[in-house]
């Protein structure tokens, strides 16, 4: 797991959500940092700026926790930087 | 039926003339004027520079980061007003009295800033909405606000009938009390309609002042838009006296017609049936009326128009009546106004002090009213009428008596 793409997360979660960066580790779940249904879509939004990703909507639904953020946000990105075989 | 009596125990208020009740009415009292030059982005390419703002506003004083992220700042303005009248009303509701109490807000706009915003972000290349957009510009947010702070399950609803709304909802809270639907109520409104893509579309109205708000005078040049928030606490005059509550007002009838006419012009014979429908609620003579709270928005048309609405009520009384227009001094706060109103209304009432018309220069003869120029009047009334008239011919009037 890439570990800038994981401090970044981390960061945006603690902006977004008004927590502390450091009570977040890979391993909270957004149930313990509090937070709604409606926390996590804004959470989600939140992401999508930070990183210029669009995360869809089956994926979105089904995050819990960072770990499953930063895989998600990894995968999007490692997609996006390799369309039609070349770097731009 | 038997009709309960209903009191105003609780006020809670914050405006461009300041962030709770006593500045406002220490506002109120003074004449002064709350229109200054608009801070709102965008607001120099318009046409009008001015606007009744709230001052110094720091949504961080009263919200924690995460609350104020979902809250509109209209929605805001609402909660603030409610938590002011609720620590007023020294009220404490149990359980039971909890799940029955209602709450009646008014807002025409919603929650305009934030639309406004998305919208921008939306039309542009990025084509992104934020996720709270829609719970933010709801127009019942601020009533669900209040609703969850609070506690208070029973008939909660938002009501939005333009420049009327607060009017609207405080006469829907007064029946709900009245006819003993609810024994407590939390009714007012609130407004926040300085965003630029709202207030280019005021431009294009042409209604609204270059200078200030002159309501009834000759040089008025139209409406000044004003925001802010008020809320009333209403409960039966029988449980405030055995709780020993102090009480501000009564609220004895309420009026409602609708013109049936012209989407923006007003109608004399329509604004006069809801005077004349609040005076007959009350069961009151248009002769004990001392003061009108009027809608006087200044603008070219309207303030000769409520003239002749309140002559065709007060007939020779007119000449007697004590008239002012406070949206000189709070602006026109659309859908919060009749709560701003009603609130100055309760306290000249319970004071024995009418707020004047401020900004006022020369007479105009379509408008030859009392209007209390300038300098507010000390005067024992018993009774008071506050008017609002909305666009789309809506009109809503409560009468208020001073407490023995």
């Amino acid at each position: 797991m890439p570990e800038a793409i994981a401090e970044r997360v981390i960061e945006t979660i603690a902006r977004s959500q008004k927590v502390s960066a450091e009570q977040i580790t890979l391993d909270t779940t957004f149930a313990e940092l509090g937070m709604t249904s409606l926390d996590a879509l804004g959470l989600i939004f939140d992401l999508e700026e930070e990183f210029g990703v669009e995360i869809p909507n089956e994926e979105a639904m089904g995050l819990r926790d960072v770990r499953q953020s930063v895989e998600s946000i990894s995968k999007l990105m490692s997609e996006r930087v390799a369309p039609e075989g070349g770097m731009k | 039926m038997h009709q309960r009596r209903v009191v105003i125990t609780g006020l809670g208020a914050i405006t461009a003339l300041g962030h709770n009740v006593a500045e406002f009415w220490q506002g109120l009292v003074e004449g002064r004027s709350g229109v200054r030059p608009l801070s709102a982005p965008g607001c120099a390419a318009l046409r009008f520079h001015n606007g009744a703002e709230v001052e110094g506003y720091e949504p961080a004083q009263h919200f924690p980061d995460k609350q104020a992220d979902v809250l509109d700042r209209f929605a805001q303005f609402g909660l603030i007003a409610a938590r002011e009248a609720m620590r007023d009303a020294r009220l404490e509701l149990n359980a039971e009295q909890k799940e029955r109490a209602a709450i009646v807000t008014g807002s025409c706009l919603g929650g305009k800033i934030s639309e406004d915003e998305n919208f921008a972000s939306i039309y542009s290349d990025k084509q992104r909405a934020h996720p709270l957009a829609i719970p933010r510009a709801m127009s019942n947010a601020a009533a669900s606000h209040i609703s969850m702070e609070f506690g208070i399950g029973g008939p909660v609803f938002n009501v939005s009938t333009a420049c009327a709304s607060s009017n609207h909802a405080i006469g829907q809270a007064f029946m709900l009390v009245r006819s003993g639907v609810t024994d407590v109520a939390l009714a007012g409104g609130s407004e926040s309609p300085f965003t630029f893509g709202h207030l280019k579309m005021w431009e294009a109205l042409r209604v609204v002042s270059p200078d200030t708000c002159r309501p009834f005078s000759k040089e008025r040049r139209g409406m000044i838009l004003g925001e802010g928030g008020a809320m009333l606490v209403l409960e039966t005059l029988e449980a405030a006296r055995e709780r020993g509550a102090r009480v501000y007002a009564e609220i004895v009838g309420f009026g409602m017609s609708a013109d049936a006419f012209h989407v923006t012009q007003p109608s004399a014979e329509g604004a006069a049936r809801a005077v004349a429908a609040a005076l007959k609620d009350a069961g009151v003579h248009p002769e004990q009326i001392g003061y009108v709270n009027a809608h006087g928005t200044a603008t070219a048309i309207n303030d000769p128009l409520e003239t002749q609405a309140l002559r065709l009520v007060f007939r020779e009384h007119t000449a007697r009546l004590n008239v002012s227009s406070t949206k000189s001094m709070h602006g026109h706060a659309l859908g919060a106004a009749g709560a701003l109103e009603a609130v100055a209304t309760a306290l000249a009432l319970q004071h024995g002090i009418l707020p004047p018309t401020a900004n006022f220069l020369e007479p105009d003869p379509q408008c030859d009213l009392d209007v209390i120029p300038n300098v507010a009047r000390r005067v024992a009334v018993e009774y008071a009428v506050s008017n609002s008239f909305a666009f789309g011919g809506l009109n809503a009037v409560l009468v208020f008596r001073k407490t023995d």
